[in-house]
């Protein structure tokens, strides 16, 4: 029943929902959703449980569900967002900069343990999709999940996987462990800060450092740079490890 | 602010440059981070510094700059169904040796090298 009096409002209507499909629109979705994530934050006293990036990601995710955006178009319109993940991961260096104190005698157990650690994400991961039934395509996406998402894209891409996918896999790890990883240490008995940095950042890179520098910064430092050399040691260790597991 | 986040694009590019001329598989910003750090080392520039002031409140929201990548979840929630346990499984699984690995590896050196242990008491948290 579109009389005359509903064709205005059909129009207004309409034209709300172009907004809401323009990049601008997309961007404030995605800016609100994160602003939402961290009022809950707050309002759930800092439990665990609630990471802005999680709900940020439920309510963009909804929103182009919704109003039928095809993710692509999202992510271009959201490029000014993702920009900033650059520049982010250089200032990782200043947490690192006021903790370097702390490096003082934890060079060499920092070194050999990510990159056994880097060993160890790689093969696991292979060997355990393979054994529980995943194909070769799933296996090869999979074992670059513990990089920092770049590296994660990149590698996959090189060894014939789903770049997009491991982009994924990269950022849900890196969610899960944010949620989890803190008190998975304690259960570990993991109680130096600067080893229990490290261990957050070689599994989950700058998402699980986002939640090691809202715990302390000693944490957060060891996080970033733990990060930094896990991309290092996978970008290396990988094209050999491929060898032998694919 | 537009000083301080000119500074580290200026050290991103550093590193973008770095990584094509050498040719390697680590992402730019990486290796940016490593100039930054050596620059912060011998500089050693006040707390308030326009690179620091900037640099600090871009780690206030790390997590925001992952959202848009994020979202890919959904595009592809709907073909992942079939392979949910492999996918979970082995992202769980490895995600959890990587921790214990990394973890008691460094603090069992630590304990081996004879370096202090910095300990903090569990029940702070």
């Amino acid at each position: 029943m579109t009389g005359p009096l509903l064709v205005p409002l059909v129009g207004a209507a309409d034209t709300l929902l172009e907004v809401a499909r323009s990049p601008l629109g997309l961007l404030g979705v995605t800016l609100g959703g994160y602003q939402a994530g961290r009022w809950l934050q707050r309002r759930a006293r800092d439990h665990a449980a609630v990471q802005p990036v999680l709900v940020a990601i439920v309510v963009a995710g909804l929103a182009i569900t919704l109003l039928d955006v095809d993710y692509a178009d999202y992510r271009s319109a959201t490029e000014l967002i993702a920009f900033w993940l650059g520049p982010a991961t250089v200032a990782l260096a200043i947490p690192l900069h006021s903790q370097a104190d702390r490096l003082r005698g934890f060079v060499v157990p920092l070194l050999v343990a990510v990159a056994l650690g880097a060993a160890v994400s790689i093969t696991s991961a292979v060997f355990l999709a393979r054994w529980l039934g995943a194909g070769e395509t799933l296996e090869k996406t999979l074992s670059t999940k513990a990089a920092t998402t770049p590296v994660a894209i990149g590698l996959t891409e090189s060894l014939g996987g789903i770049p997009s996918l491991a982009a994924v896999f990269a950022i849900s790890i890196g969610i899960f462990s944010a949620i989890v990883g803190p008190a998975t240490l304690n259960l570990l008995r993991i109680r130096d800060r600067r080893a229990r940095g490290l261990a957050m950042g070689a599994v989950s890179h700058g998402v699980g450092a986002s939640r090691m520098l809202r715990e302390h910064e000693t944490e957060g430092a060891f996080a970033g740079l733990a990060m930094g050399l896990s991309a290092l040691a996978i970008s290396l260790l990988l094209p050999l490890l491929a060898l032998w597991l694919f | 602010m537009i000083l301080g986040l000119t500074w580290l694009i200026a050290f991103q590019l550093l590193g973008e440059v770095t990584v094509r001329l050498l040719d390697v598989a680590v992402p730019g910003p990486v290796v940016g981070m490593l100039y930054l750090f050596v620059f912060l080392r011998l500089r050693r520039p006040a707390a308030d510094a326009p690179v620091v002031r900037a640099g600090s409140g871009l780690l206030r929201h790390l997590q925001l700059f992952f959202v848009p990548a994020g979202v890919g979840m959904v595009a592809y929630l709907g073909v992942l169904g079939d392979d949910w346990l492999p996918i979970a499984g082995a992202m769980v699984g490895s995600w959890f040796l990587g921790l214990v690995v990394v973890g008691w590896t460094a603090v069992g050196l630590e304990r081996l090298l004879g370096q202090p242990r910095d300990d903090q008491p569990l029940e702070a948290r």
